[in-house]
């Protein structure tokens, strides 16, 4: 039997090092004051301004119009992360359905357009789709900053994999159940899917959650403002002798990571169980 | 309960490959009917087409008085085991049995009734509660036929449900679903590569191969009076010995040996004929057929003797402790023959007298 040697273990402590120093400096850098940081730099000693940085940073009113708190800019986060998934899920989860379970004219030709579009990032298309979200008056919304993304080539990939994964004889079981399409959908293939869409709803949360260029685009209303706008707005204020608030700007950062690792700590069970339970 | 009537029914998949054609098949009420045969040659897609999950290309399929070839599987009236149980993975046991009932929109008194009674019938009442991944395979085959039981149905449809249970399950599976077609005396078809299931389940078994119907008859009669040199290979095992010989007026000439069919043969000149290995007899002195065995199988209670008459293969069913020894003879009793038409494989329906004396061996010119 291999037995663990002293150096597996120091390749280990190591690269774990590596991956969490980063975090855990910017964490202990936010607790000391702005003037702090800017004389002495990051530091990894515990400083005396936890409270007060955190809670200026969530409820003091800021930005240009100084009417957005940190609280607003991560529930705007959220709004947009979650809808983000969400919607993702909903739009390519019954766009994998219609290609895998129904026979229509081209369908393996729409399957190939939407996932060439994979092709097409955003950015390819920020001026055309910001000229569309213009026209129908949606700047400025929780819908402008939404929908023009829902359209995903990556999930109804996935989802269009696992579709053809599920044993044809459960549609089949169904169909002599009395079944039709929409109660096969709703009473059979969500409910097995859904170590799926736990997956994908975690990869797509963190995508909204880290959208920056297509916000900035889209929002002007400082109201509307994310957190990683939020994040580069405090940075900026470095007007007369002001000094950056760089424990803020760090607080801010820790901050925004905790939803993105809460949702993989609650959705890490069901994706185990996923892997261990045959489901189908 | 209902009479299941399919006439001239063929299948052509898309491309033009024909997979069944011109089957007339006439299904009793309360009847079992096994189809059988070897893969691909159409038995699973004649079911599928009877449930209703393959289109219906030629012909009618009637299920009591309605034809049903357009009708939608929901409303047909049947219920379907499946080779793999398909159960819902995310349901219990008990909603799995509900879920055909509830789209029904059964009364929920009437549910609880039915699904008690069914788990009750099949023994399953203390996993009612259980995912079905949390089950046996035996268990598992035992919901999908609760399944079908709770629907009341008119016909069972049985596609290869315990292919994919160990041997001896299997056996006690085998029976547990004869006696449960019995009991509620519902019309079923089903549907198995196993001549051994095919056997002891019918009530009579249809032989398919190649898209065609080969034989239709109750067990015996199918072992008995083959219709054709593959029913006769397929069913029964061993299979059937089956050699080349020629007619000669009286005598039919194995190999180097001649039998005496005193006074009948069905035709002359070349034929297939069909031994069955357990009507072979070992005989002493020099008569009989000259039998080389190759080797033995134990099978505990019978010995199969594998060996050579002349030049063609001969399986030999021998009693337990039979002694098998280099140069035997063998004989048959020349009632048990088969003949077959040596181009077509269709069986020559005619047997020697039953007191034809058993073979003498002379030496063929």
């Amino acid at each position: 039997m291999y037995r663990a040697k002293f150096s597996d273990h120091l390749i280990l402590i190591l690269g774990s090092l590596f991956l969490c120093m980063p975090v855990v400096v910017a964490f202990m850098t936010s607790t000391h004051t702005a003037a702090d940081i800017h004389s002495n730099g990051l530091s990894l000693a515990w400083g005396d301004n936890f409270i007060a940085t955190y809670e200026k940073v969530l409820t003091q009113k800021g930005g240009f119009t100084g009417d957005i708190t940190g609280a607003r800019m991560v529930m705007n986060s959220l709004i947009l992360g979650i809808g983000f998934a969400v919607g993702k899920i909903v739009l390519s989860m019954m766009a994998a359905y219609a290609i895998v379970y129904f026979r229509f004219p081209m369908a393996t030709l729409s399957f190939w357009v939407i996932f060439t579009t994979l092709l097409l990032p955003l950015e390819v298309r920020i001026m055309p789709s910001y000229q569309v979200m213009s026209d129908l008056g949606l700047l400025n919304t929780y819908t402008g900053l939404i929908v023009p993304l829902l359209a995903s080539a990556t999930g109804t990939f996935y989802f269009r994999q696992f579709f053809k994964s599920v044993p044809e004889e459960l549609l089949e079981a169904a169909r002599i159940d009395g079944a039709g399409p929409f109660k096969f959908f709703i009473d059979i293939l969500v409910p097995i899917s859904r170590t799926m869409i736990a997956a994908i709803f975690i990869i797509m949360f963190v995508y909204g959650w880290n959208q920056y260029l297509w916000p900035m685009m889209m929002t002007t209303d400082e109201s509307f403002f994310t957190l990683m706008r939020g994040i580069k707005s405090i940075l900026q204020v470095w007007v007369g002798s002001n000094i950056p608030d760089y424990n803020e700007a760090f607080a801010l950062a820790v901050l925004a990571m905790l939803p993105p690792v809460a949702i993989v700590v609650i959705f890490q069970s069901w994706f185990i169980k996923g892997l261990t339970e045959s489901d189908k | 309960m209902a009479a299941i009537d399919i006439s001239s029914v063929g299948k052509i998949y898309t491309g033009g490959v024909r997979a069944v054609s011109d089957i007339n098949l006439d299904i009793k009420d309360g009847e079992f009917i096994v189809l059988v045969g070897p893969s691909g040659c159409g038995k699973s897609t004649l079911l599928r087409m009877v449930a209703g999950l393959e289109a219906i290309s030629e012909g009618t399929v009637k299920i009591g008085d309605r034809v049903v070839n357009e009708v939608e599987p929901a409303d047909r009236d049947i219920a379907m085991v499946f080779q793999n149980y398909a159960l819902y993975p995310h349901m219990t046991v008990r909603q799995n049995l509900e879920y055909g009932l509830k789209n029904r929109k059964t009364p929920r008194a009437e549910i609880d009734a039915r699904v008690n009674e069914a788990a009750r019938m099949l023994e399953i009442t203390q996993y009612l509660d259980r995912k079905p991944r949390a089950l046996s395979g035996g268990q598992r085959q035992r919901v999908a036929m609760g399944r079908a039981i709770v629907r009341k149905p008119a016909a069972f449809l049985f596609d290869e449900p315990l292919s994919n249970l160990d041997a001896k399950l299997r056996v006690s599976m085998r029976g547990e679903i004869k006696r449960l077609q019995r009991r509620l005396g519902t019309t079923s078809i089903y549907v198995t590569h196993d001549q051994l299931e095919a056997m002891t389940l019918a009530d009579r078994l249809v032989v398919l191969s190649g898209g065609q119907i080969e034989q239709v008859g109750s067990p015996l009669d199918v072992y008995h009076t083959p219709a054709s040199t593959f029913v006769a290979s397929f069913i029964g095992s061993p299979a059937m010995n089956l050699m080349k010989a020629e007619l000669q007026g009286d005598k039919l000439a194995i190999g180097p040996s001649l039998i005496s069919l005193n006074g009948y043969a069905p035709t002359s000149g070349a034929v297939t004929v069909g031994l069955r290995a357990e009507d072979l007899r070992v005989v002493s002195g020099d008569e009989g057929m000259p039998f080389t065995v190759e080797y033995v199988e134990e099978l505990g209670s019978q010995r199969l003797a594998h060996g050579v008459v002349g030049d063609q293969a001969v399986t030999i069913a021998l009693s337990g402790e039979a002694e098998i020894t280099d140069g035997m003879r063998i004989t048959i009793d020349p009632s048990k023959l088969h003949f077959f038409d040596a181009e077509t494989g269709k069986r020559l329906d005619a047997r020697a007298p039953a007191k034809a004396v058993a073979a003498v061996a002379e030496p063929v010119g």
